[in-house]
């Protein structure tokens, strides 16, 4: 594999080398079960706590509403099955918007097929969700509230706060899958009136397979994996300390190089932006132009189709990522692009560009003039470009 | 995922552009479902297709497929060109992913529109030839239930 330009840091990120200095000495060295009660199985208890407290300050929370878990799809499901079950006697309607993770979109029809309501709020051109339709939606038997924090596709930041407030003033349930922004953006469960948070380890160049669910103290949803007494008895398994060390070191860092490293990234996803959309025609962002996540871009380029676009970016050693249906293996293009209101045609369209802090100036400008040419070259195959053409003339 | 002769087809995909005043052409899919093959046909006065062009919106595969089925017709008669199924173009494309076979169909739809256009305009029938569906992705390829 030559050079490459890693696009797609909304798919997964390269997991730093400080993170994986960090995890080494807990495979061979400090191996010893944190359950047990000699010394070595001490020393990863120790460590698993450590991180723990790590998450906790990130989020304003304590250390004992941190759990940890497989990743991000394990802590929606969790937080949505069992709300849902410790709940159910105050009622069986629940709350979510059009442009989830298919972690929570899919936990849901399963939660519809056992007796549960759910409404699926709608999102405004931005991917904003309507405040005031999710407002009417609240039912005396709404038991949760689940919406993202920022929407993985488009990057579009929701109104948390509002949302927050909302929840707390009607007595019901706020959760979110901060997925994407864990890490992208300051949160503060507290302020943000957070009950639940989905994160993710390898989404902020940690490891793969390991994540956490913050659950607020007094909510009272119960064990996810029977078997044990690890995370206070709500999630059994001998505790993966390597990967628990290394979210905790990705967390770490990731606080600390906020500011910095996200401005970097802002600078250079607004350059990127301003020069697609004023030098390819034809082409619009998606999402809301400031509203959204330090690192994300996502246009539509109209009369080609994503899954091209991505094999001949690929080409060019490019990696990014679409919401057209050839790559979501199903025939509809993402569910959220069509939330936003595009028509199928430009929906197949999209290409997605998430940013790192390790990419420049000079990869951007590669990536927009191997754009230019890419989108010109389908373009001249594409019949839907011929017809458009013979109709402008 | 794809095959050297897919890639290769897609890189540099013969046959592309328009004909003009063709003898027939034929444009099929949707753009609803990502996939939309135009086929223009030059057929001589002996039934033979002296030329061929295609431009196609989607995948890879769907570029792929149809560069092979112009190769595959070009140069042949009528009733050759009917014997391009999608199955010969996918095993002259060394094959393709499950999820991509319906765009093997698209590129057999769109030789049969652009001969059925062919056929109207010279007022011929053709043996085994049916009136293009518009639309061939309807129904097809449910998704596997999860849970």
């Amino acid at each position: 594999m030559g050079k490459i330009i890693y696009l797609d840091n909304a798919a997964t990120t390269k997991t730093a080398p400080e993170v994986v200095e960090a995890m080494l000495p807990y495979f061979s060295e400090y191996y010893g079960n944190a359950s047990t009660v000699y010394e070595l199985g001490g020393v990863s208890k120790k460590a698993m706590n450590e991180a723990r407290d790590v998450i906790a300050d990130a989020l304003g929370a304590q250390s004992n509403e941190i759990y940890f878990t497989a990743g991000g799809s394990e802590s929606d499901n969790w937080a949505l099955k069992a709300t849902a079950e410790g709940y159910r006697s105050k009622g069986n309607h629940i709350i979510t918007s059009k442009i989830e993770h298919h972690a929570i979109l899919h936990t849901c029809e399963y939660l519809e097929k056992n007796g549960f309501e759910i409404t699926y709020v709608d999102v405004d051109e931005n991917g904003r969700i309507k405040l005031d339709q999710l407002k009417k939606a609240i039912r005396p038997t709404t038991i949760l509230i689940s919406v993202m924090f920022a929407n993985n596709e488009i990057g579009t930041l929701e109104p948390i706060r509002e949302i927050g407030e909302i929840a707390h003033e009607n007595g019901i349930l706020f959760h979110t899958d901060a997925v994407q922004a864990f890490g992208q953006v300051p949160i503060n469960v507290d302020e943000y009136h957070i009950d639940m948070l989905s994160a993710s380890g390898h989404k902020l160049n940690g490891p793969k397979g390991i994540g956490f669910l913050y659950i607020r103290k007094g909510v009272k949803i119960r064990s996810f994996v029977h078997g044990g007494a690890q995370e206070r008895k709500r999630r059994a398994g001998t505790e993966n300390i390597p990967g628990i060390v290394g979210l905790g070191a990705a967390v770490k860092r990731a606080v600390t190089t906020m500011q910095e490293r996200t401005a970097k990234e802002i600078e250079l996803r607004d350059y990127l932006i301003d020069r697609v959309l004023k030098e390819i025609p034809f082409t619009r962002l998606n999402g809301d132009r400031h509203l959204r996540l330090p690192n994300n871009a996502n246009f539509s380029f109209q009369f080609i189709e994503g899954e091209s676009l991505l094999i001949m970016l690929d080409m060019e050693g490019i990696c990014g990522s679409s919401g057209s249906a050839c790559t979501s293996g199903s025939l509809d293009p993402s569910h959220v692009l069509l939330a936003i209101g595009l028509p199928h045609e430009i929906a197949h369209g999209s290409l997605r560009l998430t940013l790192s802090d390790e990419i420049t100036k000079e990869d951007i400008d590669f990536v927009i003039e191997a754009l230019k040419k890419i989108v010109e070259k389908l373009r001249s195959m594409s019949p839907l470009y011929e017809d458009f053409m013979k109709k402008s003339r | 995922m794809y095959s050297e002769k897919v890639m290769d087809h897609f890189q540099n995909p013969r046959n592309v552009g328009e004909i003009e005043n063709a003898s027939g052409v034929g444009t099929v899919g949707n753009a609803k479902c990502g996939d939309i093959m135009r086929i223009y046909l030059d057929i001589d006065d002996n039934g033979i297709i002296q030329d061929v062009k295609f431009k196609t919106f989607g995948c890879g595969a769907a570029v792929a497929t149809s560069s092979m089925a112009t190769e595959l017709v070009k140069g042949k008669n009528i009733q050759e060109a009917m014997q391009v199924t999608n199955k010969a173009v996918m095993e002259a494309l060394d094959g393709l992913p499950p999820v991509k076979v319906h765009c093997s169909l698209l590129a057999e739809e769109a030789i049969h529109a652009a001969l059925w256009d062919y056929a109207q305009k010279h007022d011929i029938k053709i043996e085994g030839l049916q009136k293009p569906k518009s639309d061939i992705h309807e129904g097809e390829e449910e998704d596997a239930e999860e849970y």
